[in-house]
C-alpha cells in the first residue's frame, strides 16, 4: 500500500437548478482504502458516489481516478470513448442489483469481458469461473438472475463488476434491498475483498459493517461532509452534533 | 341464407384472402423497418432526429388511414409518385402502421429498468452495445404483445384499399355484392375469412409471447 492519492475529488459541487446536492466536496482515497460514506437519505452520499463514475455527472469539480481525470470535458464522441474507457476500471455494485435478467449468470459475468477485452468464449467462461467460485456460487453459473435469492444476485453483481479487474470498487447500498438474513453473505464477500486490498468507496446504512471493514468514514448531510475520520471517532466518539444525532437515530433502532 | 350462393363464389374469397395475406405481411414489415426507424429517431440524443420522429408519428395518427392511401394512390401521380393499386395500398399502409409501431417500440424500450443502462455502462459498454445487448432483448420481449395488437389493427386496415380497387376481401365483397344482391351472405363470408386471418395470426402472436417470457 502507497500513499500515494487513488481517487481524488476535488471541490465536488453538483446542482438540479436551484437546488444543490452536492457542495464543494473533497476526498481522496489512497490504494487500497476502504471508505464508508454514512448520511441520512438525500445527503448526496449516492450522488457523490455517481459522480466517480460519471452515472450522475458534477456540475463543477474534478475526479481523478490516479492520473486520469476522469470527468474530462470533451466534445460528445470524444468524452463517450473516454468514459467507456475509465469506466472499466471503476465496478458498481447497485443497491437493486440490475443483474441483467435475459443472460444467465455465465452471460451477466462475461458480457462486458467479451465485448471490451475480445476474451475469447473459453478464456470468458474461465474469468466466470474464476470469479463465481470467489463469491462462492460456482454451482449457479447456468442459473438465470430469477432463480437466485437476493443475496447470492448482489453477489453475481460483485462477480460480474470484478471480472473486468477493476482499480477501484464502488458499492452503492449493496445490502439495503436485502432480507436481514441475507446481508451477511454479502457483507463477507465485500469483508474478502478488504482482506485482498481492494481499493472501496461504500455508501451504506450499515454502521457495524463500516465500522469493522473501513478504514475512513465520511458522514455527509445536506451536500457537504460534515465530519470524517477513522470509524474510531466517528462512531464513538463524533465532534459534530449532526453525527450524533444521526448515529443516535440509527444505532438505536 | 344462400348457402348455395357461398360454395359457388367461396373460391373467389379464399383467393382475395390470400391477397389480404399478402397485403398485411408485406404493410407488416414496412411498418415494422418504419417502427424501428421512427422509434430510433424520436429516442436519438438529436433533437433534428427527435423532431423528425414527432412529426412523423403526429400526422401519421393525426389523420385518417383512408386519406394516406387516397393521398399516395390518387395525389401521387400528381407529383410524379405513380404506383399500382396494390403498391400504393401497401406503402400507405406499412408508414400508417409504422407510426404506431414507433410508439409501441419506443414504449417498450423506455420500460426497461433504467437500472441496466446503468449496469451496462458502468461496465463500459457504449450506449450502443448496451442497447443491442441489453436494452434491446429485453424490450423485444415486452413489444411482443403490443406489436401483436399493432399487426392485428393492420390486418383489419387492409380492408382500406378497397376503395383503391386492391382486390381483397372487402372489395371482392363488395363486387359480388353488385351482382347478386346478398350483402349479408357476401360481408359475412369476408368477415370470416379476415377472423380466420387474425386468428392464426393472435396464436402464433401468443406463442412467440410466452416462448420469449424471461424465465
Amino acid at each position: 500500500m502507497s500513499d500515494q492519492a487513488f481517487v481524488t475529488i476535488k471541490n465536488a459541487a453538483k446542482s438540479y437548478g436551484q437546488l444543490e446536492v452536492l457542495k464543494d466536496i473533497n476526498l481522496t482515497v489512497q490504494r487500497g482504502q476502504i471508505v464508508a460514506i454514512i448520511g441520512p437519505s438525500g445527503s448526496g452520499k449516492s450522488t457523490l458516489l455517481r459522480a466517480i463514475n460519471e452515472l450522475d455527472p458534477l456540475t463543477s469539480g474534478e475526479v481523478w481516478l490516479e492520473d486520469v481525470q476522469i470527468n474530462r470535458k470533451l466534445p460528445h464522441r470524444q468524452y463517450e470513448a473516454h468514459v467507456n474507457q475509465v469506466r472499466q476500471d471503476i465496478g458498481m455494485v447497485f443497491q437493486h442489483f440490475n443483474l441483467f435478467p435475459h443472460l444467465t449468470v455465465r452471460g451477466n459475468i462475461t458480457l462486458a469481458p467479451r465485448m471490451l477485452k475480445g476474451l475469447t468464449e473459453a478464456e470468458a467462461n474461465k474469468l466466470a469461473e474464476e470469479q463465481l467460485a470467489k463469491v462462492g456460487l460456482s454451482e449457479k453459473i447456468d442459473e438465470y438472475p430469477s432463480r437466485l435469492s437476493g443475496g447470492q444476485k448482489q453477489r453475481v453483481a460483485i462477480a460480474r463488476a470484478l471480472a473486468m479487474k477493476p482499480k477501484v470498487m464502488l458499492f452503492d447500498e449493496a445490502t439495503s434491498a436485502l432480507d436481514p438474513e441475507l446481508v451477511e453473505e454479502v457483507n463477507l464477500v465485500m469483508r474478502q475483498l478488504a482482506e485482498e486490498h481492494m481499493t472501496m468507496i461504500i455508501v451504506t446504512h450499515e454502521m457495524d459493517f463500516a465500522a469493522s471493514v473501513c478504514d475512513r468514514v465520511l458522514f455527509m448531510d445536506k451536500g457537504v461532509v460534515v465530519e470524517e475520520g477513522p470509524p474510531s471517532v466517528i462512531f464513538q466518539n463524533p465532534a459534530n452534533e449532526r453525527t450524533r444525532n444521526f448515529l443516535r437515530k440509527h444505532l438505536s433502532r | 341464407m344462400d348457402t348455395e350462393l357461398i360454395l359457388r363464389v367461396y373460391p373467389f374469397f379464399l383467393e382475395a384472402a390470400w391477397v389480404t395475406i399478402q397485403l398485411s405481411v408485406l404493410t407488416a414489415l414496412l411498418g415494422l423497418a418504419c417502427g424501428a426507424l421512427g422509434a430510433a429517431a424520436r429516442l436519438s440524443r438529436l433533437a433534428a432526429f427527435r423532431f423528425v420522429g414527432a412529426v412523423y408519428v403526429s400526422i401519421i395518427r393525426g389523420t385518417p388511414a383512408l386519406i394516406q392511401v387516397f393521398i399516395l394512390y390518387f395525389g401521387g401521380p400528381q407529383i410524379g409518385i405513380q404506383l399500382d393499386s396494390f403498391a400504393a395500398g401497401t406503402i400507405a399502409l406499412g408508414v400508417n402502421i409504422g407510426a404506431y409501431m414507433t410508439e409501441t417500440i419506443r414504449g417498450a424500450i423506455l420500460s426497461v429498468d433504467k437500472g441496466q443502462t446503468e449496469a451496462a455502462r458502468t461496465l463500459g459498454l457504449s450506449r450502443w452495445k448496451t442497447m443491442r445487448k441489453v436494452v434491446l432483448p429485453q424490450a423485444a420481449r415486452l413489444m411482443i404483445r403490443p406489436l401483436g395488437v399493432n399487426i392485428n389493427a393492420l390486418i383489419k386496415g387492409t380492408a382500406l384499399v378497397a376503395p383503391i380497387s386492391v382486390v381483397e376481401l372487402t372489395y371482392t365483397a363488395q363486387r359480388f355484392i353488385g351482382s347478386t344482391y346478398k350483402p349479408f351472405e357476401m360481408f359475412l363470408l369476408s368477415g370470416l375469412l379476415y377472423m380466420a386471418i387474425i386468428y392464426v395470426v393472435g396464436q402464433g402472436v401468443h406463442w412467440l409471447d410466452r416462448r420469449a417470457r424471461i424465465t
